[in-house]
């Protein structure tokens, strides 16, 4: 589904991914982990096609296509959906306003029929259930006073509307407490399929309690110097990340 | 040289039309002394401060003369019909070229609402009209104002008393026809509101023909004890067409006036708001909304004047600007030393879409009472990328994406409208404009 090679990125003249490599399959789970400024929400970004960044070397293959030659919303029709860690404030848009542009786009792009607004609002119904989320919210100003767990709740019914093949959540556990925590989560294995893969950036093993991963790597500096199963996140919440770094910088 | 010659003929052209008028009525002293005051300072140029940024008074003298317009007109109710929108219900008084056109406008038969056109007025010697025309003004010595004074002859007089209750929004259309040449118009109005009294007023500006129109508008209105008076102002005009436009307002004591002032098109257009905030526990909106591209120049001069304790105040002017479009916005509040416990907010924001569209933004507070809050503030600056980014991941195209900034961006002033017909009818304008149907 996505390879990534040797994957470098920098902003403003700074190199920031120093080579990063990386392989989701169908169905798989993995979980980014790492300490602040190592460079997770870069590589979140690069592959929605944050235009900010520039892509100095490597390549990253999604479904057979070239994804660093797509523009963000075609990225989006591909399938790629990325949950944002800081969802930006919208004055003047609502969710429910754009979403509905958003979905059609979506899927004209699939070969479907564009909804109208009936059905579009019965899937909005259903999945405003999914993650338990109130219409309310989704008719006033995108995140314009809303709280934090209700912007994260708002980026996983966004995701959960447009149906993703690859959905990156960056740091969508952070600042949630753990009922809510259990709704997101919910939400996100409940949209799970064989088909689907899922990148989660954490810093903490709790999430991980939730969304099972199948696969745990931990990003320093620039570079994925450690993979494995989801024991290693358990190992880093009660050892941290020094050892992970003595091991990264003996090794260079 | 040429420029001294040419600013002769203008005033010469001036006296000719002023000289026409006829000096028996008893408003002709209010005329003579406004020509006269304008005979001493002249139009403004780019020295005078207030005009730096917009050379208007170049305009006039190259392309107008004050020869009357042309008439009649063959604009018909259609043309009406289209300019006042769908859905409107209103009493609607038209004037065409500056003159009252009664073929064209509602009989207004409500009880408490005095309605005549303004040179009815002077030559029925009126005595309610001659008692109020040019008052809530006499400080404004803008050279404009005084053009307009010097040749008033016809516009909307409106007078409701107290407690009237007005079912239906009045609206006002000024439309130019220039199909057989270039046309100056003046158009003059008052409006006098009683105690208690409540009701919406349109001002709809329009311009038909291929020559080229200036028009020189202005509006008094005197807003009596705990009045509630919606202004809306609806500038689409061609792109040849220069309009200066005064609104001289003066609250008594608990009012709530709002003005909404929407500039969609014209070539130059300049609108003075000047609002005496004079009683006590007033309150104020100034809303302000212009987008506009190609060569279009809008500057929107405002003034908001607090000259006694607890009055509010609150005035957002937003800009979306194209092309070689360019737009100044001068907001001056003034909180006099008796206007104590005063609220003043003031705000201009603009989004330039290209390198070469300009906005000058000067927002200038002046307090010398010691117990207020006020704040002001501007913004000029492209779309933000990040929204676009974070719409783009989401599945729309660039174009689409920017589309819904803008709107949102202009829906802040469009949603303050309180008329739903005019809200819908501005919500499709702006769309229109920004290229995309929501
Ligand atoms: N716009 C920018 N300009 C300059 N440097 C930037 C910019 N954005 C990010 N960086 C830098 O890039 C590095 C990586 O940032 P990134 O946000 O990818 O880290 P992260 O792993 O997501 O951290 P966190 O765990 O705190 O979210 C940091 O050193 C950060 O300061
Ligand atoms: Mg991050």
């Amino acid at each position: 589904m996505l390879t990534i090679k040797n994957l470098h990125a920098s902003i403003e003249d700074k190199s920031i991914l120093k080579g990063v490599n990386l392989v989701v399959k169908p169905g798989e789970v993995h979980a980014i982990m790492g300490p602040n400024g190592s460079g997770k929400s870069t590589l979140a970004s690069v592959l929605a096609g944050r235009e900010d960044y520039v892509v100095t070397a490597g390549s990253i293959n999604f479904q057979g296509k070239d994804l660093l030659e797509m523009a963000p919303e075609e990225r989006a029709r591909e399938g790629v959906f990325l949950a944002f860690q800081y969802p930006i404030e919208i004055p003047g848009v609502s969710t429910t306003n754009f979403m509905k542009t958003a979905l059609n786009k979506i899927r004209e792009y699939r070969g479907l029929e564009p909804l109208d607004a009936v059905s579009f609002l019965k899937i909005m119904k259903e999945k405003m259930k999914l993650v338990e989320i109130d219409q309310s919210l989704l008719s006033r100003s995108l995140n314009e006073g809303f709280s934090g767990g209700e912007k994260k709740r708002n980026e996983i019914f966004q995701m959960a509307m447009l149906e993703p093949t690859l959905s990156i959540l960056d740091e969508t556990d952070s600042g949630l407490d753990i009922d809510a925590l259990k709704v997101v989560a919910n939400g996100v294995n409940k949209l799970k399929s064989k088909e689907n893969s899922t990148i989660v950036v954490t810093h903490y093993q709790r999430l991980l309690d939730y969304i099972v991963p199948d696969f745990v790597h931990v990003l320093y500096n620039g570079r994925i110097v450690k993979s494995g199963t989801k024991e290693l996140a358990l190992e880093l919440e009660s050892k941290g990340y020094d050892w992970i770094k003595e091991e990264a910088e003996a090794t260079v | 040289m040429t420029e001294v010659a040419e600013r002769n003929i203008t005033l010469e052209g001036l006296h000719d039309r002023f000289g026409q008028l006829d000096a028996m009525v008893p408003i002709h002293k209010i005329r003579s002394e406004a020509f006269n005051h304008l005979n001493n300072i002249g139009l403004p140029k780019v020295k005078n401060e207030e005009y730096k940024y917009t050379n208007v008074t170049k305009a006039l003298e190259k392309n107008f003369n004050f020869a009357p317009a042309a008439s009649p007109s063959k604009i018909e109710q259609t043309t009406i019909d289209e300019i006042t929108f769908d859905g409107l219900d209103a009493y609607r008084l038209v004037f065409i070229n500056g003159h009252f056109s009664p073929d064209l406008s509602d009989n207004i038969n409500v009880k408490g609402v005095s309605v005549m056109n303004v040179a009815k007025a002077i030559e029925n010697i009126d005595k309610d009209f001659l008692k109020h025309f040019g008052t809530v003004s006499s400080k404004n010595d803008d050279a404009f104002f005084a053009l307009n004074t010097s040749l008033t002859e016809d516009g909307a007089y409106i007078n409701i008393a107290d407690n009237v209750v007005l079912d239906k929004p009045l609206a006002l259309c000024f439309i130019i026809d220039s199909s057989d040449k270039s046309t100056y118009t003046t158009s003059r109005n008052l409006i006098v509101t009683g105690v208690n009294s409540q009701v919406d007023i349109l001002e709809i500006f329009a311009t038909q023909g291929s020559e080229g129109s200036f028009s020189n508008t202005a509006t008094e209105i005197v807003v009596g004890e705990n009045a509630h008076v919606n202004f809306y102002k609806i500038q689409n005009n061609k792109e040849n067409a220069y309009q200066v436009d005064t609104t001289q307002v003066s609250q008594s004591r608990s009012s709530v006036f709002s003005t909404y002032t929407f500039t969609l098109n014209g070539a130059i257009i300049r609108n003075n708001l000047n609002v005496a905030i004079a009683g006590e526990g007033c309150e104020s909106h100034m809303y302000g909304l212009y987008v506009v591209d190609d060569k279009t120049h809008i500057d929107n001069h405002t003034v908001a004047d607090h000259i006694s304790p607890n009055s509010f105040s609150n005035e957002l002017y937003k800009g979306i600007l194209e092309d070689n479009a360019k737009a100044v916005f001068n907001g001056k509040v003034f909180v006099r030393k008796e206007a104590q416990k005063t609220n003043a907010f003031q705000s201009n924001k603009n989004i330039l879409l290209s390198d070469t569209a300009v906005i000058n933004t000067k927002p200038q507070l002046e307090i010398w009472a010691d117990d207020v809050k006020c704040t002001h503030g501007c913004t000029t600056g492209q779309l933000d990328d990040e929204a676009l980014f974070y719409l783009r991941s989401r599945g729309l195209d660039k174009d689409h994406a920017r589309s819904f900034l803008l709107y949102a961006f202009a829906i802040e002033v469009i949603e303050q409208v309180k008329l739903d017909p005019l809200k819908e009818y501005l919500k499709h304008i702006i769309s229109e404009r920004l290229h995309k149907d929501f």
